[in-house]
């Protein structure tokens, strides 16, 4: 898997060297490791919602983003809303497959890997009797998710990306939350 | 051998008698260096008292030499049980004259500006260096939430277990699938029980491939002898759970396939309590790609080996590991009102409370560089990835006891010259073979 042809600095646009850096320095002063992640969430009207997310910590410190972002969410004109934006299951979808894609470039990165293009397609199935109370013993969420990734590379065979994405998925923090249990405390200020 | 009365003073105090302190001791003699071995039971207390009655090696018997005792036994390739492992320990201590002091539990060493002071229930010593080489297993690692357990179910540490029968009857819920757990598993469910089995990040490798044991391939291709400090992440090496494994005689495979077709059912990791619902990881179809991968991987550099060195005509040709067999979706919840016991079989830790707390790190683990501690005159020896990969076999102590010693010697430099004392009595050990029933 040498590449000493292609390589560059930043392979995959990913600063290895940085992240590198980072990792020794984050092990050497574990309590920088110490992070906040935030998002706040305005109710616009019916079920549309809008979620900015401006400002977390770590390091040490309080940091911004360059800019606050937002994202929508809404339910599909099927149950009488107006779909301003992605169902919550389907963000849900949206940030399994972002941490995922982010593991894998640098994952790839970090082996030496070059990849012209990767894709996952996500699919999650649940069963709206959980939501709408119909069956007491159907569960609310997904009854399971499933992930394809189709991945191009210049220098990788398919046994060597099947590892990238198997790591990705082990260093993930969306994948860890959504297959792991994690205590959520719900309160009303 | 019993020695009595040695309380006092010595160069070197090494504490445990198992193959670490034992291999230490013979190193510490060669070298004429004057030393006590402490031990809280007898020689190869762990080998003969905290494993199960059915528990091989899972590496050959060529691969338990110590020093100065090659194997020499009749099947270099037999996996010696528990017991005969503790037999050969044994006789290797009396062959080599080691100093052992037997029924020993030190309950405090401490570094103080002269040397070493090392309390046992009983007596005071004191030395110049001090050897830890109590192990990498005292302790099972049990999660947090076992406290939380309903009532009524019987749980076992992999060091408590012994065999079926002494677990009450019903379903059983073994916890973690390295070598320990998957032996327990199968053989719980040869015995008709019902098994759940939770399975995390684990190692697969199959016994034999191309008709050559794995541990033979690993040798030949150089992975035991890898070194510490030249491997890319030590830290995440040391921690590598151990391989799924059994040393059978008829040397066969266990690995989630093998179990699966017992009728085990495989559950991914188990992450938290729920009341008696068991929450375990969605992500078990990640560790089992990961571990097919991995063991592919493995082959392939075999088989690249072989064709190197010449070997593959030889050999019977390359085959692909059967991807291990997933249900679609794993199962995430666990109702643990089925089981009549559990037993947690999530991995070992080394126990070093009784050690000044100036040599461990933040997490409590005995901080060092390839065995040599942080305080002046600490040695810990036996630990998984100590200076090479074969470590914690029993014939990596050896190597590792050399390198140690070594160091040591010209650390204490002349204070051991005047103590010098004793002689190697048998260096070529008449090794005790493999005692019956061993292959």
């Amino acid at each position: 898997m040498s590449n000493t042809d292609t390589e560059t600095p930043t392979p995959n646009g990913v600063n290895v060297a940085a992240l590198l850096g980072a990792r020794q320095a984050l092990t050497d002063a574990p309590e920088a490791a110490m992070f906040t992640w935030r998002a706040s969430c305005e109710w616009v009207n019916g079920t549309h919602s809008r979620t900015t997310i401006d400002t977390f910590a770590g390091l040490g410190d309080e940091h911004r983003h360059r800019q606050p972002m937002t994202v929508d969410g809404d339910h599909p004109e099927l149950f009488a809303s107006e779909d301003n934006g992605p169902t919550p299951p389907e963000l849900a979808l949206a940030s399994l497959a972002a941490c995922l894609m982010a593991g894998v470039a640098t994952v790839a990165a970090n082996r030496g890997v070059i990849l012209r293009s990767v894709r996952a397609d996500l699919e999650g199935g649940a069963d709206l009797q959980g939501v709408l109370g119909i069956d007491p013993d159907v569960r609310n969420g997904f009854e399971a998710i499933t992930v394809t990734f189709t991945l191009d590379a210049e220098n990788a065979s398919k046994a060597d990306l099947e590892a990238i994405v198997a790591q990705s998925q082990k260093r993930s923090a969306v994948f860890d939350m959504l297959t792991n249990p994690t205590p959520v405390t719900v309160r009303v200020a | 051998m019993q020695h009595t009365g040695r309380a006092g003073h010595h160069t070197v105090v090494v504490v445990g008698a198992g193959q670490a302190g034992l291999a230490m001791s013979w190193h510490l003699t060669a070298r004429g260096i004057d030393h006590v071995v402490l031990d809280r039971g007898e020689v190869a207390q762990a080998w003969r008292r905290e494993r199960w009655d059915s528990l091989r090696l899972l590496t050959p018997a060529w691969l338990c030499e110590l020093p100065g005792a090659p194997y020499d036994g009749d099947d270099p390739e037999a996996f010696l049980t528990a017991a005969a492992t503790g037999d050969l320990l044994a006789a290797y201590a009396e062959a080599i004259g080691a100093p052992v002091l037997t029924g020993q539990t030190v309950v405090e060493a401490r570094r103080t500006a002269a040397g070493w002071e090392v309390a046992t229930a009983t007596d005071r010593f004191t030395s110049d260096a001090l050897v830890v080489a109590t192990g990498a297993a005292s302790d099972t690692a049990v999660p947090a939430w076992a406290a939380a357990l309903p009532p009524g179910i019987e749980t076992v540490s992999a060091l408590e277990y012994r065999n079926p029968s002494g677990l009450p009857e019903g379903e059983v819920l073994v916890v973690g699938a390295s070598a320990s757990g998957a032996q327990i598993a199968d053989e719980l469910a040869r015995a008709g029980r019902p098994v759940t089995l939770a399975v995390g990040e684990h190692v697969r490798v199959p016994r034999t491939y191309r008709g050559i044991d794995i541990h033979r391939w690993l040798h030949t291709v150089g992975h035991l002898e890898e070194r510490w400090d030249e491997v890319d992440d030590i830290v995440r090496a040391r921690r590598l759970p151990s391989f799924q494994l059994i040393g059978t005689p008829e040397r066969r495979d266990l690995d989630l396939t093998t179990l699966a077709g017992l009728g085990v059912q495989l559950v991914g990791r188990a992450m938290a309590l729920d009341g008696h619902r068991l929450l375990c990881s969605g992500g078990l179809a990640r560790e089992v790609a990961a571990a097919d991968l991995k063991a592919g991987r493995l082959l392939r550099r075999f088989d690249e080996h072989a064709i190197a060195a010449g070997l593959d005509v030889e050999l019977p040709p390359p085959t692909e590991l059967e991807p291990t067999p997933m249900p679609a979706h794993a199962v995430t919840e666990v109702d643990l009102r089925r089981f009549s016991a559990v037993v947690w079989a999530t991995g070992y830790r080394p126990r070093f409370a009784w050690l000044d707390p100036a040599a461990l790190d933040r997490k409590g683990r005995l901080a060092h560089d390839g065995g040599v501690g942080a305080l002046d005159g600490l040695y810990v020896l036996g630990l998984p990835f100590l200076r090479r990969r074969r470590s914690s076999f029993i014939s990596g102590v050896g190597p590792d006891a050399a390198d140690l010693a070594a160091h040591l010697h010209t650390r204490l430099g002349n204070r051991v010259g005047d103590r010098r004392r004793g002689r190697v009595r048998d260096r070529r050990l008449v090794g005790p073979g493999a005692p019956g029933g061993c292959g």
